[in-house]
């Protein structure tokens, strides 16, 4: 700060990670992982310049921080133009946490577990060849010190479980995934429930195996409820991120307060939902999460901001400064994200449909530099005269998100989420997507 | 302000260090036999935002991952950044106590070619810019792209960076491999915008050994270029047409299904091979397909891989017959061939290609040799860039359905396409291919011509 920087940030991380590939009936790989590292970040004149280093020595640390001032063009000085009054106490959100790796399961337990369901797909999928079921546990300690007195540490405990299936019949083939993703719930493995999961991937399979292929065109859509949510994520969640908005490449920059979507359209972005992919207690800037409401009944109320985002776009901090890790500044990101609930039953929604597409799965997704989204769906079906009809395959939705918002004209009463890994600028971070069952009027739908 | 700091700063790892460190060390903990792969590098790079600098950075890192293996040779592992002794002691009993969950079916070992010659290759080491140089440049590239066209009205992704790696490989039967590199990339992506029309998007980028060789006036203007082309956008009706991929376009789809020619993917079973697949037809008898990490146009071609084996050149399709497949050291052995130089590092070890050489294969004559990119009178769509490939792509189906930008080509004419996708698979769409063009074009994901590919399903906005 003697150097005149507006403001200094140091954020350090120690991980200790753990990955496990289980393939048909065996374990093929366990993939113990280590880093520490740190963040240096400094602010001045509304432009920043960052650091990051494995090399944590008093030596490496120096270089790191001169190289910071140095990017802006400070310089260290003998003279005190500081304005530092120092830390404030420490906000330790990681000392309720501390007994999280005792509290895991053991290595060999998580094994059996995860042998279990690839076995269980065996036994239940007659069709499926290729089964593999994973696993990660990643334990993620952070302190956030800035010179406006900011000083928090947090412990995170992530961990993840994915099943897989490969369905083979001559020249028909199709691949089902599913993950389950939480934070803070050290005995999640504990919990997992197998057979529902194993029962749900093997129907899917089942009837994904035959699929035709889509036929292209416009027509209305309902998405289904937990990750049909990415639609959200990515249509329209990423361009209320002021990451986007400093660029300029978000539609909605200057629409605050003003009617974006249909007033069926009630969505919240928030990490406090308990052991929720995307919750978390303090963002990666060390400031205590919160509930943001992004859109209300059609308005757009707020937009998601960090710390960069509220200096150089004026919008506050909502707590939403995330990183993947100390080799990235922290950057507005979305934690859970969904469109609320609704008043409608989700056969309402289908029985609303002459002719369309219900999308029951997602794949992933993104958006482009001009705002337009895609995503691949991993489970449809037709809707015929109010009713599913036969599963297709390949189907691709495309569409631009302020076109599309006014389009989701039902939401049903029946939200979940569904957990997530989100890829951005600021790297690849845990996030919860979710929604009910919603119908879209009217959307592309690419395939042959 | 001293320049050096605001530099790449030169390599850090220590070979002979680390290799003293983990002799001594894993005979302490009774370890015999052992490899290493570790990488470090130091970079920096610069935004801007309509003049002002956006974001500067700097980085230096550094990863290794170690294995080990038990009396039972079996196979344990564990990653770190900390290359310190204490680092590599920990890394040693972390890896040594995964041994006892290894797979007794697959064991990987010691690449037999770890210790074979690598062969040479002209990559020089350059000097820095450093950030300043960088952030000027950039700055005026940023202000000339501006000012190539009225309707450019933003370029909000940019970039110019340097970067200094190292990678090595050591093992405990004597194999060692260091290479140091240097590498410079620059993008520029124009956002541009008329009166009651979609905001449109375009690009481009370049990589060189160092920030000397990049050519950053070819970079303002092709992304100016291309911008400005897709201005005048129109909606294209949904059905089957007549393709022709750019060269990047049919890289980036034909990597997307590389399991095709990746054995860890055939013996995994998520291939669209099989083992009998070699020695077929799996496309029309006009493609040739090449994997070579060490062309010169691939800039920063590693010579060795993850297990030390030398990077090559490998025919993987010969006149749209399956050659060979892509190998590590376990599915080499597992196939009874040497491996290829594909492999990564670790206890399942991942395989993928280099960099793909696409070519029209000799002696194969198509009987649409006529069409060409430049003057063909036929309708067709020219498809520029696929979008979103890891959203679209089925790989282990073999399916695709992917936004892209192109143009829709008709008595010559060429008009941007407003939005729209292409479908298919990817087995159907090469055995589909009615003409490969003569010229060769490197891009920064490899090299190919323009690709011709008969009825693909193109789904537009009318």
């Amino acid at each position: 700060m003697s150097a005149g920087a507006d403001l200094v940030e140091i954020f350090f991380e120690k991980v200790d990670n753990s990955a496990i590939l289980a393939e048909q009936d065996i374990i093929t790989s366990i993939n113990p992982s280590f880093a520490k590292g740190v963040g240096i970040r400094v602010f001045f004149n509304g432009k920043d310049g960052f650091v990051s280093t494995n090399d944590l020595s008093e030596i490496g640390l120096k270089y790191a921080l001169e190289q910071a001032l140095g990017m802006l063009g400070l310089e260290k000085c003998s003279g005190d133009r500081s304005t530092f009054l120092g830390l404030n106490e420490l906000k330790d959100y990681g000392k309720i946490k501390s007994s999280y790796f005792e509290q895991t399961p053991q290595l060999k337990e998580t094994i059996n577990k995860i042998l279990e369901a690839t076995n269980l797909l065996k036994e239940k999928g007659r069709k499926i060849e290729v089964r593999r079921g994973s696993y990660s546990r990643n334990i993620q300690e952070v302190i956030v010190a800035s010179s406006d007195g900011t000083f928090g540490r947090d412990l995170r405990l992530y961990q993840s479980i994915g099943l897989n299936a490969l369905a083979i019949d001559k020249e028909y083939r199709s691949s089902i995934g599913r993950r389950y993703g939480t934070t803070s719930n050290p005995v999640q493995i504990l919990e997992w429930d197998i057979d529902s999961s194993v029962d749900e991937i093997v129907e899917s399979s089942n009837k994904m195996l035959y699929a035709k292929y889509v036929e292209a065109g416009q027509m209305p859509a309902v998405l289904a409820n937990k990750f049909g949510g990415v639609i959200f994520h990515e249509a329209c969640g990423h361009l209320l991120e002021t990451t986007q908005i400093e660029r300029g490449t978000s539609p909605f920059k200057d629409k605050l307060n003003e009617k974006i979507a249909n007033e069926a359209v009630t969505a919240i972005d928030e990490g406090m939902t308990e052991n929720a992919f995307g919750s978390i207690s303090m963002d990666d800037e060390g400031m205590p999460t919160q509930e943001t409401v992004l859109i209300k009944n059609g308005y757009l109320k707020k937009f998601l901001s960090d710390r960069a985002g509220e200096i150089r776009t004026g919008n506050k901090r909502t707590g939403s400064g995330r990183r993947q890790s100390y080799a990235f500044p922290a950057a507005s990101r979305m934690r859970n994200t969904y469109i609320d609930k609704g008043e409608y039953k989700p056969k309402e929604l289908i029985e609303s449909i002459d002719k369309g597409i219900y999308c029951k799965s997602m794949g992933g997704g993104s958006v482009g530099a001009t705002g337009q989204f895609n995503f691949s769906v991993e489970e449809a079906y037709l809707i015929e005269n109010g009713q599913l009809k036969t599963p297709v395959k390949g189907a691709t939705l495309i569409g631009e998100a302020k076109d599309i918002l006014p389009r989701i004209s039902m939401c049903a009463d029946d939200l979940d989420l569904a957990a997530g890994y989100c890829g951005s600028v600021s790297g690849n971070i845990h996030v919860t997507v979710g929604q009910p069952h919603i119908k879209v009027d009217s959307i592309t739908v690419g395939g042959l | 302000m001293d320049n050096k700091l605001l530099s790449v700063s030169q390599c850090v790892l220590d070979p002979e260090e680390i290799k003293e460190n983990l002799n001594r060390l894993s005979k302490s903990q009774d370890i015999t036999k052992w490899d290493i792969g570790a990488t470090s590098s130091n970079d920096i790079s610069v935004q801007v935002y309509k003049g002002e600098q956006k974001q500067l950075k700097a980085s230096q890192r550094n990863s290794i991952t170690l294995r080990v293996w038990n009396k039972n040779n079996m196979i344990g592992i564990t990653s770190t950044t900390d290359i310190s002794e204490n680092g590599l002691k920990k890394a040693l009993e972390s890896a040594y106590s995964a041994t006892k969950y290894a797979n007794k079916q697959e064991t990987p070992d010691f690449s037999p070619l770890s210790k074979a010659a690598l062969n040479n290759v002209d990559q020089p080491i350059m000097n820095s810019w450093g950030i300043k140089k960088l952030f000027n440049k950039l700055k005026n590239a940023e202000s000339e792209l501006l000012n190539k066209h009225k309707s450019i009205v933003d370029v909000p992704y940019n970039g110019f960076s340097e970067v200094n790696y190292e990678r090595l490989y050591i093992n405990s039967d004597g194999a060692q491999r260091h290479l140091n590199n240097t590498q410079a990339s620059l993008y520029l992506y124009a956002k541009a915008q008329e009166d009651n029309r979609k905001p449109r998007s375009s690009g481009s980028f370049k990589i060189a050994y160092g920030s000397d060789d990049i050519n950053i006036q070819e970079c303002i203007d092709e992304a100016a270029s291309k911008t400005i082309a897709h201005l005048d956008y129109r909606p294209i009706k949904t059905g089957k047409y007549l393709v022709c991929f750019k060269p990047e376009a049919f890289l980036d789809l034909l990597e997307s299904f590389s399991n095709i020619f990746n054995a860890r993917s055939v013996i995994d079973g998520v291939s669209l091979s099989n083992k009998d697949s070699l020695e077929n037809y799996i496309s029309s008898p006009l493609l040739t397909l090449y994997d070579n990490g060490l062309d010169k146009t691939n800039i920063g071609g590693l010579t060795f891989d993850g297990e030390g084996t030398p990077t090559q050149k490998l025919c993987i399709i010969q006149s749209g017959i399956l050659k060979n497949f892509i190998h590590s050291e376990s599915t080499a052995k597992a196939f009874g061939v040497l491996p290829t130089g594909h492999a990564g590092l670790g206890a399942k070890v991942s395989v993928s290609p280099d960099w793909l050489i696409v070519s029209k294969a000799k002696g194969e004559h198509s009987s649409k040799e006529s069409l060409n990119h430049k003057n063909t009178k036929e309708e067709y769509i020219l498809i520029e860039n696929l979008n979103a490939l890891h959203a679209g792509v089925k790989a282990t189906q073999g399916s695709f359905s992917l936004p892209f930008d192109g143009w829709h080509v008709k008595d010559g004419v060429s008009s941007s396409i407003e939005s729209a996708t292409v479908a298919g698979d990817i087995k159907s769409l090469l055995n589909k291919i009615i003409n490969i063009e003569e010229k060769q074009i490197s891009t920064h994901v490899g090299v190919s011509p323009h690709i011709w590919v008969d009825e693909l399903s193109v789904t537009g906005e009318k």
